[in-house]
């Protein structure tokens, strides 16, 4: 399985299925991220997490191990 | 009209709200928080109508159960009804905007729509078709320019009618398997809801939202009824109930924005995007962060303008010490009270005691407004939110947002500004602990305390004040890992899912009015605990007993009845003291009551009246602290002598004989217990009324000022009785005990630790 944690800074990706459950979950999806949405991954914070992403036309930055629960394709 | 009319403001962080915010009630405003949490609440009058209240609710992405924010906000809509809901839209940022408006139309409150810089989607040459938008999302929708004023008043009409005589109903629908199960519910669940919150409390349902189902107490027979819909849907979309919800909004507002945003394409990079290209990039966005950093604290806090520095701050705040504070104040007080004739104690009271403390804090604001400016102004560009990008990763191992990186900063100047910057951070929990930690770094005012201690005993080493900053910071990061697993922290999530608003140009009305809401909040708490506690100061130190009369201490002291020989014995005896060296002080109430008090001292190898009562008047200002020795050891720049240096100079000499003694010969050790204690302990009171305007909370204050107390006092326990393995004459009880706290220490700090999953907050 792909995840966002696996894309390369520069890439865009389209999300497949969003993983776990809850708190996080809710609040990714709130943020826009939901199944067949694009997402460009624009860089990497300089100590090398969070990563900052552009969806739905806005910059989003996320941790990558809540990047994990995205499986993107 | 027999009623009030209220409206609600809701939107989007970043959408531009506060400025609509204030551009709709201008200066009348009243600031406060949400009923016991740490959310600012905002309320005004209506410029175009006086008579109707605005709220501003906190800004929201959506109506979940899992921010404290949200919670807030939707309690406050569902709860108190208001007559509307401006929902301020970002024009620029559609899709997600308007997300929240399909929440917010479900809720039975009429809806009008501030669709905010539109200018700016023009500019760039694409467009919208607002009046497609309105039908489609069923509420009128009035074009404004929040940041030129353009559209606000009219809709602020709008908001009006509408809440006179509007309606809105949602039009957006779910899919098959979704409203079947929301048409059962709503059938057997909540038909005792008022009509119009029917819609809203089943689609809560359906997403088994845990607040909503808690408050309707849904007997389990029905609920086992519902579960077997909600499952139904569920196994049908595969997916959960609440992301079955959430991803069809999206998918709506997807498919009705089609034919009515018209983009011209991709276009290539904004000036945001290039300006953080370079600022978050990952070889300068370090360099520059630390270069803002030293900034901010260079301008308010570093070297004054009249030193040869840059800090407008200082200069402004050394001028309003001098004059204000020292002139006036007190200076010129004491001036007139002793023209009209007035009592000693009653001068004293007042210009040393009232006036002095209120001086002080008076003294404080001009460097607390260009601090606040500074941090106002990095809020509003745009850059607050990549300070807690950049620095997450560290921060949050210790239970902090990487925004807590600024109180900290400030905190190294003055703990109160450095308290009241955590309001920026947008996770409570992340905030109380920025908010309880916060005053452990060694601020101004306890510089003189480490240069007293420095001075005394180690020679004047700087290695002194490199370890009070080391100990503050290990203070810190040692605390965030221990409380974050702690009952009181754990249980509310942390997704740190942030966004990054776009930079633009601050909006000077918005800084400038958010610098006066906080210095204007720091005068009024600061102010109002420091007059109350410098009156109790002054009254513990100037009133005693002497041979039994009880007075103010100085004036007994004139009368030689009283102060008898045998009784000044009798009192030198009892301080340990020579008697040439006995003072009115010695009889005040402070030092009676710091002689007993000084027991709790005693393990920390400074349980000497001295160091006591020096701790307990730090309380009102740690600068304080050395002022005291100075008074204690009978300092007196009255008589022809120099004043007392900042750092106690000239009492250096006294200060290490007396450690030396009371401490069995480790007055190194004793005097280091010292610092450690009065550098971790409970701040000054100022800074416990801001962490209590802050925390909001009478119990998170005393548990945040019990915790500092507590921590300072193991921390400077294990110090002084490990110290003393290595330094000769341990005491195995007390060694016993410190190695059992330290090993409780270690295991707090490894314990493994599992982030939680649901929000406690009511």
């Amino acid at each position: 399985m792909k995840t966002l944690r696996d894309v390369k800074v520069g890439d865009t990706v389209q999300v497949v299925k969003l993983h776990g459950e809850g708190a996080v979950k809710r609040r990714i999806m709130d943020m826009g991220i939901t199944k067949g949405v694009e997402i460009y991954v624009r860089k990497l914070a300089p100590l090398g997490d969070p990563v900052e992403v552009n969806v739905r036309g806005y910059e989003l930055s996320i941790r990558k191990a809540d990047a994990e629960m995205i499986e993107v394709e | 009209m027999d009623k009030q009319i209220r409206i609600a403001l809701a939107g989007n962080p970043n959408s531009g709200k506060t400025t609509l915010f204030n551009k709709l009630t201008g200066s009348n405003q009243f600031v406060g928080n949400w009923p016991g949490v740490t959310v600012e609440k905002k309320e005004g009058k209506l410029i175009v109508d006086k008579e109707i209240i605005l709220t501003d609710l906190p800004g929201i992405y959506s109506l979940s159960p899992y921010t404290l924010e949200e919670v807030v906000a939707r309690n406050y809509l569902i709860e108190e009804k208001p007559d509307a809901i401006l929902n301020i839209v970002d024009a620029t940022n559609l899709e997600r905007n308007l997300y929240l408006t399909t929440q917010l139309t479900e809720l039975g409150i009429p809806v009008v729509i501030a669709l905010n810089m539109m200018d700016l989607v023009k500019k760039a040459g694409d467009s919208i078709n607002v009046k497609e938008l309105s039908r489609q999302l069923g509420c009128r929708i009035v074009e404004i320019s929040a940041l030129k004023g353009d559209g606000v008043k009219e809709a602020a009409l709008a908001a009006i009618e509408t809440a006179k005589n509007g309606r809105t109903i949602p039009q957006h629908s779910f899919s098959g398997p979704v409203e079947h199960a929301l048409a059962h519910i709503e059938e057997v669940t909540v038909h005792d809801r008022p009509e119009e919150q029917q819609r809203w409390y089943a689609i809560k349902v359906f997403e088994r939202d845990e607040k909503v189902m808690e408050q309707l107490k849904i007997p389990a027979d029905v609920r086992a009824h519902i579960e077997k819909d909600i499952a139904a849907a569920e196994k049908e979309l595969d997916d959960d109930a609440e992301s079955i919800i959430t991803n069809e909004r999206y998918v709506y507002i997807g498919q009705m924005l089609k034919g009515i945003y018209k983009k011209k394409g991709k276009g290539q990079l904004s000036v945001s995007d290039k300006i953080d290209k370079i600022v978050t990039n990952r070889i300068l966005a370090l360099p520059i962060f630390a270069l803002v950093m030293f900034l901010v604290y260079a301008l308010a806090m570093g070297k004054s303008v009249a030193d040869g520095g840059i800090a407008i701050g200082t200069w402004l705040t050394d001028l309003a010490n001098d004059v204000l504070g020292e002139a006036w104040l007190k200076e010129g007080s004491r001036a007139i009270l002793e023209g009209w004739g007035a009592a000693p104690w009653l001068i004293g009271l007042i210009s040393d005691g009232i006036l002095a403390g209120v001086g002080a804090v008076l003294g404080f604001v001009p460097q607390m407004l260009v601090l606040f400016l500074m941090l106002c102004l990095l809020e509003d560009c745009g850059y607050m939110a990549r300070i807690a990008f950049i620095m997450d990763r560290i921060f949050r191992r210790f239970g902090l947002s990487g925004k807590s990186f600024i109180p900290m900063l400030v905190g190294t100047g003055c703990g109160i500004p450095g308290v009241m910057a955590s309001r920026t951070i947008e996770n409570e929990r992340d905030r109380r602990m920025t908010i309880m930690t916060t005053t452990f770094m060694p601020c101004g005012a306890k510089m003189p305390i480490i240069g007293l201690i420095a001075g005394a005993l180690f020679g004047g080493s700087t290695w002194i004040a490199v370890s009070a900053y080391f100990i503050g910071v290990a203070a810190i990061v040692i605390s965030g890992i221990m409380l974050k697993k702690t009952k009181m922290f754990a249980g509310d999530p942390a997704p740190f899912v942030m966004e990054l608003p776009s930079y633009h140009l601050p909006a000077w009305g918005n800084v400038l009015r958010g610098t006066w809401e906080r210095g204007w909040s720091f005068i009024k708490r600061a102010g109002t605990v420091i007059v109350i506690s410098s009156i109790v100061i002054w009254f513990l130190t100037s009133f005693g007993s002497v041979n039994g009369t009880f007075g103010m201490v100085d004036a007994l002291y004139e009368d030689d009845s009283l102060v008898t020989d045998e009784y000044v014995a009798q009192v030198a005896d009892r301080m340990g003291i020579p008697e040439d060296e006995v003072e009115p002080m010695d009889d005040s109430i402070l030092a009676r009551v710091a002689q007993p008090a000084s027991v709790v001292f005693k393990p920390l190898g400074f349980g000497d009246w001295k160091p006591t009562a020096a701790t307990v008047t730090g309380l009102v200002a740690k600068e304080e602290v050395v002022a005291n020795f100075g008074i204690m050891y009978a300092y007196d720049d009255q008589e022809g002598e120099e004043e007392l240096e900042e750092n106690g100079d000239q009492i250096w000499d006294k200060v290490a004989e007396d450690f030396n003694a009371f401490s069995g010969g480790h007055g190194k050790l004793a005097a280091f217990a010292f610092m450690i204690f009065n550098l971790l302990c409970a701040p000054c009171f100022a800074a416990m009324g801001a962490i209590k305007r802050e925390m909001n909370s009478a119990k998170w204050t005393w548990f945040a000022i019990a915790y500092q107390c507590g921590f300072a006092w193991v921390m400077a326990f294990i110090v002084w009785q490990v110290g003393r393995l290595f330094a000769g004459g341990m005491n195995i009880v007390g060694l016993v005990i410190a190695l059992v706290m330290l090993g409780l220490l270690l295991w707090q700090l490894f314990k493994p630790y599992k982030e939680a999953q649901k929000l406690t907050v009511k």
